[in-house]
């Protein structure tokens, strides 16, 4: 078995299914839902990678979640936007707030969480809905698919039951007849082979892979603008994972449905995604087009990611492990919360409030020591000095920083460090052998 | 019984005894309706002293089945596990005597280490159970679980805690070092660092190589993760309902694939540039 599910309790399957959510605003009745936000001037554009086009389905701007006796906020400075078609990768370990993150696009916040900032979906400011209205978004517009479909769905009920369920959920009229026959389209459209069949199954009846696709199809129901996937492919083969990886392209081709595609593995995100947002700590620290983070990664820790996933490529390196742990919620961070961690880290570090630095063409990475590590760090963050001041900040410090340490450049800079926190490669296995 | 074995590093070719032999291991399971499902057929190979073998294969391969049966897990229909030359009975080890000598052959680490630690032994009350268990006492048993624990990486804050205390890392770290306590010849490691974050990740197959070089232990990994295979083992056997497909030293397996299946494994495997629609078409031959 590959299943990693265990501890990962997947709690609310399919949000808009009834479950009691948990918010931390009480809820009026009869509050309408704001009206579609306009498009006002933004600063923080280039930091997170628009490029112009259609209204994003998906707009979190500046989005902060304070938890009482938690050490760090939940989350700090998130900023993201998803277009209709795109498919946005947020990438992270344990308890780098990639699903709290995407479950504010459901206004889903632990208990007694206070966000702060913006949340808009399709236009609609998700943090100011109410009552029926907040429950017609949960139900229509946005769809989750978690990573453990036997925890998405009823054991004691038929397949067809969960699609009849979600059918009505989204006002589907009809006969039972009507709904049985749109039933049998959805699970076709999803790929399942003799789709009446599956209708009287229960889950036990099907494999994983074939029950996140009756997840899917249960998504689909509905109709949603936007798709959330919470390592929704995490605990199937990795065939199994092309075909749903296939499956979710598809249906965002067809639909022009936006995904948010939430994974631990950067491999993954990267291979799959148009952009790819990487997180540590409630932060974001790099958000990069897919291609870019293999080829030209910027922030450290998403340099460590890379280097500590094992690949099939042969002239890879052996696996690097990144020292010491994810933070978790008691962990407080005066400064940039990977210094602990960072092989490039410098005592100003600890006291650097971290800030997304815009990179030449399209991106950013927070990071402090970002001008040193590129060749021709002194323009990188001047060239953008007339827009945004926070690029100017960086730039400049980028200089006083680099007159400093007469060693820039990122091989320079980190790979020494990095051999000492983590002596010898782990692929040496052919020597590794005692004899 | 060599006839099965891949070659397993550079010694086996040499002529030096395989550490692990196992030879036409067999297991079925009757299934609900009738008929019978094999899990495993026939499955052989050797794996050298200080080796690594790595097991792959999809959910329902028997690739597990296996790993459970060289730990006595699970009994086989027929077939033989020889470990140091010596066979291991297919029966319970009767008498304290024989299973302490059995445990101290293989033992096993497995994917989910809050499951498989006893909740209410802080680390180094673990490994003191099982080095008493073992016949260490006293001084001498104290100082081997402070040895063990800093050979895995754990401080004395660790091995003062629980599990529930404990990261999913510092868990599986604690398995490996209770593992080693007995200094088995042979560990075999079932997906166990298939739940780790992949930071965590790099640091266990770290420690795993560590532990090889330093100990000698030969290494029986499974896993479906092909890209994390080839870091740690040098042969591999991939399994397919219940039957190996191919096996050989792992470079080779993954470098130049004979088997559809194997190829079809590989190309789902993401890299840059890659694309699920063709990965399965590359696949569509022969697979399910």
């Amino acid at each position: 078995m590959t299943d990693t599910h265990g501890h990962r309790p997947a709690a609310g399957a399919q949000p808009a299914a009834g479950a009691r959510m948990p918010s931390a605003r009480a809820e009026q009745p009869g509050a309408e839902p704001a009206p579609a936000g306009s498009a006002a001037a933004e600063p923080e554009a280039a930091a997170r990678g628009a490029s112009g086009g259609a209204e994003p389905l998906l707009d979190i701007v500046g989005l902060g979640l304070e938890l009482p006796g938690a050490a760090r906020p939940l989350l700090a400075d998130v900023s993201l936007r998803v277009r209709p078609g795109e498919v946005v990768g947020l990438v992270g370990e344990s308890g780098s707030g990639k699903s709290t993150t995407a479950k504010a696009a459901l206004a889903l916040f632990p208990d007694g969480a206070r966000p702060t900032g913006e949340v808009r979906v399709a236009g609609t400011d998700v943090l100011a809905l109410r009552g029926e209205a907040l429950r017609a978004h949960r139900a229509r517009t946005v769809a989750m698919v978690h990573q453990d479909p036997r925890a998405a769905l009823n054991p004691v009920r038929r397949v067809g039951d969960f699609l009849t369920e979600r059918l009505a959920l989204a006002g589907f009229a009809g006969n039972r007849a009507a709904v049985r026959g749109r039933a049998v389209e959805l699970l076709a459209e999803v790929g399942l082979p003799d789709p009446a069949r599956r209708l009287r199954q229960r889950p036990h009846e099907l494999s994983g892979g074939m029950l996140q696709r009756v997840v899917i199809a249960g998504a689909l129901a509905v109709g949603p603008r936007l798709l959330l996937a919470d390592e929704a492919t995490s605990a199937l083969d990795v065939t199994t994972q092309a075909e749903i990886l296939d499956l979710l392209r598809t249906v965002r081709r067809e639909h022009g449905t936006g995904l948010l595609f939430i994974t631990h593995d950067l491999q993954l995100a990267a291979a799959y995604c148009d952009r790819v947002l990487v997180m540590y700590a409630g932060r974001l620290v790099e958000h990069r087009p897919a291609e870019a983070l293999f080829t030209d990664p910027r922030h450290p820790y998403t340099r460590g990611l890379l280097e500590c996933s094992p690949t099939l490529d042969e002239a890879a390196a052996g696996v690097r492990p990144i020292p010491g742990r994810p933070p978790s919620l008691a962990d407080a961070f005066p400064g940039c919360p990977f210094t602990a961690r960072c092989p490039g880290a410098e005592p100003e570090c600890e006291r650097w409030q971290p800030r997304p630095v815009p990179l030449p063409g399209d991106g950013m990475a927070a990071c402090r020591r970002l001008a040193e590590y590129e060749p021709d760090g002194a323009e990188s963050g001047g060239a953008d000095a007339g827009t945004d001041a926070r690029g100017a900040a960086a730039g400049a410090e980028g200089v006083e920083r680099a007159g400093a340490d007469p060693s820039p450049g990122p091989v320079a800079v980190s790979a020494p460090a990095r051999r000492d926190a983590a002596p010898g490669p782990v692929s040496g296995t052919t020597e590794g052998g005692a004899g | 019984m060599t006839a099965h074995g891949p070659v397993a590093g550079p010694e086996a070719a040499g002529g030096a005894p395989p550490v692990l032999t196992v030879d036409a291991l067999s297991k079925t399971y009757p299934l609900p309706g009738g008929g019978r499902l094999t899990a495993a057929d026939a499955i052989g190979f050797t794996v050298p002293r200080g080796g690594s073998l790595g097991i792959v294969g999809e959910s329902g391969s028997g690739k597990t089945t296996v790993a459970r049966m060289l730990v006595g897990l699970v009994r086989p229909d027929a077939g033989t596990v020889t470990v140091d030359g010596r066979a291991r009975p297919a029966r319970p080890a009767r008498g304290r005597a024989a299973r302490l000598a059995r445990a101290r052959e293989i033992q096993m680490v497995f994917q989910d280490p809050y499951v498989s630690l006893d909740p209410r032994l802080t680390g180094r009350q673990c490994l003191l159970t099982a080095l008493r268990l073992h016949g260490a006492s006293g001084a001498a048993a104290e100082e081997k679980a402070e040895r063990l624990l800093g050979q895995v990486g754990l401080g004395s804050r660790e091995g003062a805690a629980r599990p529930h205390a404990l990261s999913g890392g510092q868990r599986q770290r604690l398995a490996i070092a209770r593992a080693l306590a007995v200094e088995p010849r042979v560990l075999v490691l079932d997906e166990a660092v298939a739940a780790l974050d992949v930071s965590i990740q790099a640091q266990i197959l770290q420690l795993l190589g560590e532990v090889r070089r330093e100990t000698g232990v030969a290494l029986v990994f499974v896993s479906h993760d092909l890209a994390v295979v080839r870091h740690i083992t040098e042969a591999t056997l991939v399994m397919r309902r219940g039957t190996v497909v191919e096996q050989g030293p792992t470079r080779s397996v993954l470098a130049a694939p004979v088997t559809p299946y194997t190829r079809a494994l590989l190309a789902a495997v993401p890299r840059p540039g890659w694309d699920p629609a063709a990965a399965l078409r590359a696949a569509a031959p022969d697979t399910p």
